[in-house]
């Protein structure tokens, strides 16, 4: 185990955590602002990184695609939140939970029919292409970029939350909902445009992350999962939550996968310590999300105190 | 016309349909159709209906549904093609964890499983089943023929990886079986893992001269545009499955060049097997997968038998199927006792004709080449 190693899969867990981030950052304003469980939020990923691949792919232009991308999961959102979410802020969570399911079913089968049941592809940008010397390993251009990227939107959206007149609103809106609306808010807008900014981040993770995976039907849903578990670790409603839920959760995963075999293979032979350390790894994300609900059941920064 | 008349004509009407009903074949196909999963049953599926769709005159009734590669959904949708859609014959089953959820439940109920993809170990060897024909190959196969490739390649130190499912375990014993260098390492990843990064760290660590992969999928494609940008650049060798035409499209040049073993290959040259690709891209638009070609022989295998014996004599119907008597569009096809085929394992390369990815036959592995699971199986 070298030096180099280690620091590849370090990068490899910020990046991984970093496109979590932009999942997540979605999931938890949207459930913080309007207390809304949006499991559609996977298939506004996946709308970003279908459109992305679309017109790069008759443009030949990956940023194109990239804006096309974020802009139509922004305006699905919206769309979403107009004529179907809207009816379900007042209910319980397991009516909300029941329509967005029906959602995902709804878009996975749209995007199926409009693009066809086999994986689109999208090419890597020619400028982010090959590898980058980082003094003791070469560096995937790209995954940097999207450590980059995720940094950047990190900054932004801590600053629109605490710098702008939006940002007070949300804030305002996680803290006293009945309360922002008596004082004058246009409380529908600011819902709607809190779901569109979500989804956004969500078609730009599924954008950016699609130009170096399959872009599939389905794709969103395991992201899904590991969003929830980000937002459950950081604690519901945080944004800052979601920023360390999302890097423990990223550097821990690809730690695991790389450490736990290795560990085993001291007492075990090679074969078995694979098979173990690889089902063990697979879990460990979960067994912190247990150990943060033992002691702290409101998630590491509760949004709510 | 009296009313009597009308009854009676309409009894006869009914008869006739009913009598027709007795000898239909209905055919339960369980195979996954989103996800990323879904190009390889999609291609089974539509391999399997260009069958039908061609033969002409037949008595089978296909009821398709998607399993969403998940095990549990695979077995409640069984049991539903068993008991209301009463299923004489179940297929298409892509992947080894759901065709072992499935396949000894059915195959005790006295219903026939003819897996036109998955080829688990454990269903080949102690646990045959004489209700149970794998008409595509024991999963070690093609693997095998990869591991026998790398030694011809004069690979010596190679890494090797595979999904955690029991596929995934039977690749990496397949090829180790004849690989005869070094393992420079030797890794299982999630089914269904997108990110590869942490993989490649390994690998690049490993200081290997070659790679193995086993990668179906969407899984494929993800793991090939993932190694294109990270710099490594170390030859793959593998089985079809990774480089087969579902994914090619997707990885792209990526993939150029790439060595991978399979019982099957587009520009094959049979009669049998020109003439399925030229139907199948006329009907389709697409060139076929391996997927599609076990699909197709997979029916082609059902009418062979139907036109023989009636589906509801159990015994008469399985010594139809054991005769295999269809042409194969792999070539020669001849059951084991097992009941897997022993067949040719070509080698293929991946590359580009006329703007598109395919692969080409370039030399063979083994001629005659059957499981070694099949040892233990007391038929």
């Amino acid at each position: 185990m070298t030096l180099a190693l280690v620091l590849e899969q370090v990068l490899n867990g910020l990046q991984f955590g970093l496109m979590l981030f932009l999942m997540s950052a979605g999931l938890t304003l949207v459930f913080g602002v309007m207390g809304l469980i949006n499991l559609a939020h996977g298939s506004l990923y996946m709308i970003g990184a279908f459109c992305c691949a679309a017109i790069a792919g008759v443009t030949g232009n990956f940023w194109l695609g990239l804006m096309a991308g974020i802009a139509a999961a922004a305006a699905a959102g919206a769309l979403i939140e107009v004529l179907v979410i809207r009816r379900l802020y007042a209910r319980d969570h397991l009516d909300q939970v029941l329509a967005t399911f029906a959602l995902i079913l709804i878009l996975s089968e749209g995007v199926r029919m409009i693009f066809g049941p086999r994986p689109l592809y999208l090419n890597v940008p020619d400028m982010l292409r090959g590898t980058v010397n980082l003094g003791i390993v070469d560096y995937s251009l790209y995954r940097l970029a999207l450590i980059g990227f995720g940094l950047a939107v990190a900054l932004g959206l801590w600053a629109l939350i605490t710098r702008t007149r939006l940002g007070i609103q949300i804030r305002a809106g996680e803290s006293d909902r009945e309360m922002i609306a008596a004082l004058g808010v246009n409380i529908r807008w600011l819902y709607t445009v809190v779901f569109a900014l979500g989804a956004a981040l969500a078609g730009l993770a599924g954008a950016l992350v699609g130009a170096i995976q399959s872009v599939q039907v389905g794709m969103g849903e395991p992201v899904l999962i590991l969003a929830f578990v980000v937002i459950v670790i950081g604690g519901i409603g945080s944004i800052k939550g979601a920023m360390v839920g999302a890097l423990l959760v990223g550097v821990i995963d690809t730690m695991g996968r790389f450490l736990l075999p290795r560990f085993f293979a001291t007492f075990l032979d090679t074969s078995q310590a694979m098979g173990v350390g690889a089902a063990l790894a697979s879990m460990l994300i979960y067994l912190l999300m247990a150990l943060v609900l033992i002691f702290r059941p409101k998630g590491l920064f509760p949004a709510h105190g | 016309m009296t009313p009597f008349r009308t009854a009676a004509l309409a009894a006869m009407a009914l008869g006739a349909a009913s009598l027709a009903k007795a000898d239909e074949i209905t055919v339960g196909m369980i195979t996954t159709l989103s996800g990323g999963g879904a190009g390889l049953g999609v291609d089974a599926r539509d391999g399997f209906q260009l069958a039908l769709d061609t033969a002409g005159e037949h008595n089978i009734r296909l009821v398709v549904e998607d399993d969403a590669q998940r095990p549990e959904l695979a077995v409640q949708i069984a049991e539903r093609m068993i008991q209301s859609e009463r299923a004489d014959i179940l297929t298409g089953i892509i992947w080894s964890n759901l065709a072992m959820a499935v396949v000894p439940s059915t195959v005790a109920q006295d219903i026939f499983y003819l897996s036109l993809n998955a080829g688990p170990s454990a269903l080949a060897g102690a646990n045959c089943h004489p209700n149970y024909f794998n008409v595509a190959w024991q999963n070690d196969m093609l693997h095998e023929g990869a591991g026998a490739y790398a030694n011809e390649l004069g690979y010596e130190n190679t890494f090797i990886m595979a999904p955690n499912y029991p596929a995934g375990t039977d690749a990496l014993a397949g090829f180790k079986r004849y690989f005869e260098g070094e393992l420079a390492g030797e890794l299982f990843t999630q089914v269904g893992q997108t990110d590869y990064a942490a993989e490649i760290a390994e690998i690049r660590a490993s200081g290997a001269d070659s790679i193995f992969i086993f990668l179906p999928g969407g899984m494929g494609i993800s793991f090939m545009r993932q190694y294109e940008q990270s710099g490594l650049d170390l030859p793959i060798v593998s089985a079809a499955f990774t480089f087969s035409q579902d994914i090619l499209p997707a990885v792209g040049a990526a993939a150029l060049g790439v060595f991978n073993a399979s019982q099957w290959s587009p520009d094959l040259d049979n009669a049998a097997n020109q003439e399925f690709v030229a139907a199948f891209r006329e009907a389709f638009g697409r060139t076929p997968s391996l997927y599609a070609s076990q699909g197709f022989d997979t029916a082609k295998l059902i009418l062979s038998a139907a036109a023989k014996a009636d589906v509801s004599d159990r015994d008469a119907f399985r010594e139809a199927l054991r005769a295999a008597d269809f042409t194969s569009v792999r070539g020669d096809f001849a059951w084991a006792p097992n009941q897997h085929p022993i067949q040719r394992v070509y080698i293929r390369e991946v590359v580009e004709v006329d703007g598109e990815f395919t692969n080409r036959i370039v030399g063979t592995a083994f001629d005659e080449h059957r499981d070694v699971h099949g040892e233990n199986c007391p038929m």
